[in-house]
């Protein structure tokens, strides 16, 4: 990419990032796609970085841990969601610290545009004792990312760099500066005591995580991401990521606070920006953290009403909660929402639920706007997996004649990303009246964009790689009946084969495969520039050998 | 407005009609004049058809990316029947431009360069010079496309002047 040699670029959040982390000599790049957070190592990967993608969240931030211990520079990313699931990674590795930086990125979703909750993944910091930076445009991701790597280095902690939807995919200009401290060469250091995490490790490595939080919060007071604005004496407002750049246009005279590093806090520096001005207003998107912890430490802030914790905030809000204005807000007008797109091969495979009327647990992927009529069949989507196991647990639990109707749904990405132990679940505590599950493997990660997964046999780059064959993992597991159905053959096999695995009474897994249409023309690109190398490599070789 | 002299367009329509890529124009063209920019959508479902809206801001200086109620000066409509769910981000006497202004194109105007030709005619309201634009075109989309859209452009730009 060219864009890379120009000093002045206008760049989304998300490529912000990724360039960052090329400069400072990240040799890792790996994450589970999600949106927003998936742009990242998208860009990384185009910029000549070393990207790749995880079956899941938690596989992702152990690769890049070990890559931090080796003392190497790594960058993990995901949506806010994906936390959740590495998040027994994240706990300990606190306590472990790491060698080479290691950057967490967690990708926000308040207002849920793309999203099944709006979890506010500051709580993380607090809650493991990581440090966290929220940048507010893509200046600040680029030089947040930066900067991380130094301090996650310096004290020898993870970072979280916590984005949110507006900040990862917002364009806005960005000065490619030079970064501080370059990357130091990987090798391996014996560690025994803060790597191994045995009880009479961890309790001291949690009393040195501690020390090291609060050598944090010293250095926050006065570092460069700690952004102290004077103006008016009237109002000061602290604040932090996207919701800083409402602030500055809502209220243009008022002093600003805002909070870079927002966790550890630095607390002389709040305290004396809150003597500093008559009036101190805490404005938070999402859940109020600060405003709890500074009023805990017996600061005179306000914070705001209950209605501003749901959804994003914008100038509109932030002027309301300045205001001390609690009318109602106008709804935003319902635009037209999406649907699964003509031709897909899910359609099928919904109308076929629908008119067996089978309950349907489901899971999260485009195959997720089943639930929208004409379809109107699905009954749960809870988190990524939660398909196979969910419909296990109605199994048990609903009258015969009720259990015999329910069906599990899970797409190829998502069985890859935390469907296989679902499966062990199903082979170990079969339920009396078996159960069914499809797999509908469309051959990409379609929902965020056609991203590769272990079972598409291609890598980020969409070059080849080891495919995992779902049918042999399913048999191997123990199931016998394993049926591949294509869903727009429009023979009837579908629905004949739905039938017979309820009535069969047993563990049935049926693999519903055709590719998403939109991945399908790229999809028979790879393909055949995969063939071609093949075909080349092949030809040198015999070409070696006759001579 | 608080920062004085920032210039706010909304271009929206429906997924696959180009929202998001006459948004990257429309912010590329005002980068290249020099100028900082914001631009703001939410974006990431691939199923098509759904409702999209992109807030361009640009100005000496921008801080918020995104377009508050009842501020925007220009609202551009890719699709007729989203104008009036996005009507609302106009302030009064703002412009909108929708493909009713292209109803008296002179010469034919192939649907995937509608986007563009919206542009055509935004830019008459705009102080962006035409170099720029045509540069922001070719920027942003692939070369054997180049010639199709910086004449749909032309055509945009033609029906105000005509
Ligand atoms: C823990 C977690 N990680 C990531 C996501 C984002 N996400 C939602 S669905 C999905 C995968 C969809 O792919 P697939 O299962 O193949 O279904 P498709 O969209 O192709 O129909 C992803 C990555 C999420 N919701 N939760
Ligand atoms: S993007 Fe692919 S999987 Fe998603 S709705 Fe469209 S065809 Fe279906």
């Amino acid at each position: 990419m060219a864009k890379q040699l120009q000093a002045r670029m206008l760049l989304s959040g998300d490529e912000a990032v990724a360039l960052a982390a090329l400069n400072a000599g990240v040799l890792l790049g790996t994450g589970y796609p999600g949106t927003p957070s998936t742009e990242i190592l998208e860009a990384f990967g185009a910029l000549g970085g070393k990207a790749q993608w995880a079956p899941n969240e938690k596989v992702a931030l152990e690769v890049g841990l070990g890559a931090a211990f080796g003392g190497a520079r790594a960058l993990v990313t995901m949506k806010h969601v994906g936390v959740n699931v590495a998040a027994d990674v994240l706990f300990t590795a606190a306590y472990t610290g790491v060698t080479g930086g290691l950057i967490l990125v967690s990708a926000d979703d308040p207002g849920m545009a793309s999203s099944q909750n709006e979890q506010d993944n500051r709580h993380y910091a607090r809650a493991a004792g990581v440090i966290m930076l929220e940048p507010a445009d893509s200046q600040q991701a680029y030089d947040f990312t930066g900067a991380g790597f130094a301090i996650s280095e310096q004290f020898g902690l993870p970072v979280i760099l916590r984005m949110t939807t507006r900040v990862c995919h917002s364009k806005s200009i960005v000065e490619q500066k030079p970064l501080p401290q370059p990357a130091a060469a990987p090798s391996f250091q014996r560690d025994i005591p803060a790597r191994v995490m045995i009880p009479a490790h961890a309790r001291p490595a949690h009393r040195r995580l501690r020390d090291k939080l609060a050598q944090v919060a010293a250095y926050a007071e006065s570092c460069a991401q700690t952004l102290v604005e004077p103006r008016g004496k009237a109002l000061g407002i602290i604040t932090s990521g996207i919701t800083a750049m409402h602030v500055r246009d809502a209220a243009p005279e008022a002093s600003v606070l805002q909070l870079g590093v927002s966790y550890p806090l630095p607390l002389n520096a709040i305290r004396e920006f809150v003597a500093s001005v008559e009036r101190c207003l805490v404005i938070e998107e999402g859940d109020p953290i600060l405003v709890t912890e500074l009023l805990a430490a017996g600061l005179k802030v306000e914070g705001k009403s209950e209605r501003f914790r749901f959804g994003e905030l914008n100038v509109d809000r932030v002027r309301r909660i300045i205001a001390r204005d609690e009318s109602e807000e106008a709804p935003a007008p319902r635009g037209k929402p999406p649907m699964l797109c003509e031709g897909c091969s899910h359609r099928p495979v919904f109308e076929t639920l629908r008119d067996l009327n089978c309950i349907v647990a489901g899971d999260i992927g485009c195959y997720t706007l089943g639930v929208l009529p004409p379809f109107s069949a699905m009954d749960t989507c809870v988190c990524m997996g939660a398909s196979i196991t969910v419909g296990l647990g109605l199994r048990h639990v609903l009258p015969e004649a009720e259990a015999r109707r329910v069906v599990s749904v899970i797409g190829d990405s998502t069985f890859m990303h935390s469907g296989l132990t679902g499966l062990a679940e199903m082979v170990y505590n079969p339920p009396a009246t078996g159960h069914v599950v499809m797999i509908l493997d469309n051959g990409t990660t379609a929902m965020t964009g056609q991203q590769e997964h272990p079972g598409t046999g291609r890598d980020l780059r969409h070059e080849p790689t080891h495919k995992i064959n779902f049918e042999e993992v399913c048999r191997a597991m123990g199931l016998k009946q394993v049926v591949t159905v294509d869903p727009l053959a429009g023979d009837g096999a579908l629905a004949t084969t739905v039938s017979a695995a309820l009535a069969s009474g047993e563990l049935a897994v049926i693999v519903a495969r055709r590719p998403c249409i939109l991945a399908a023309p790229k999809i028979r690109q790879y393909d055949k520039a995969a063939a071609e190398k093949l075909l080349a490599r092949n030809a040198a070789c015999s070409a070696a050998v006759t001579e | 407005m608080s920062e004085q002299n920032v210039i706010n367009v909304v271009i929206a329509g429906l997924g696959g009609q180009g929202v998001v890529k006459a948004s990257d124009i429309l912010a590329d063209a005002a980068f290249r004049a020099g100028l900082d920019v914001k631009k703001s959508e939410i974006h990431g479902m691939s199923q098509r058809g759904g409702s999209v809206a992109s807030d361009v801001r640009f100005g000496p200086k921008v801080n918020s990316p995104m377009i508050t109620r009842g501020e925007a000066d220009c609202l551009i409509v890719v699709a007729p029947d989203q104008v009036e769910v996005n009507r609302h981000v106009l302030k009064a006497g703002g412009v909108l431009v929708s493909p009713e202004a292209l109803a008296n194109i002179p010469g034919k105007l192939p649907a995937k360069s509608i986007n563009i030709a919206l542009l055509g005619v935004l830019s008459t309201h705009l102080d962006l010079p035409v170099g720029i634009w045509e540069d922001a075109i070719k920027a942003n989309l692939a070369e054997k496309h180049h010639k199709l859209n910086l004449a749909a452009f032309a055509q945009g730009r033609a029906v105000m002047q005509g």
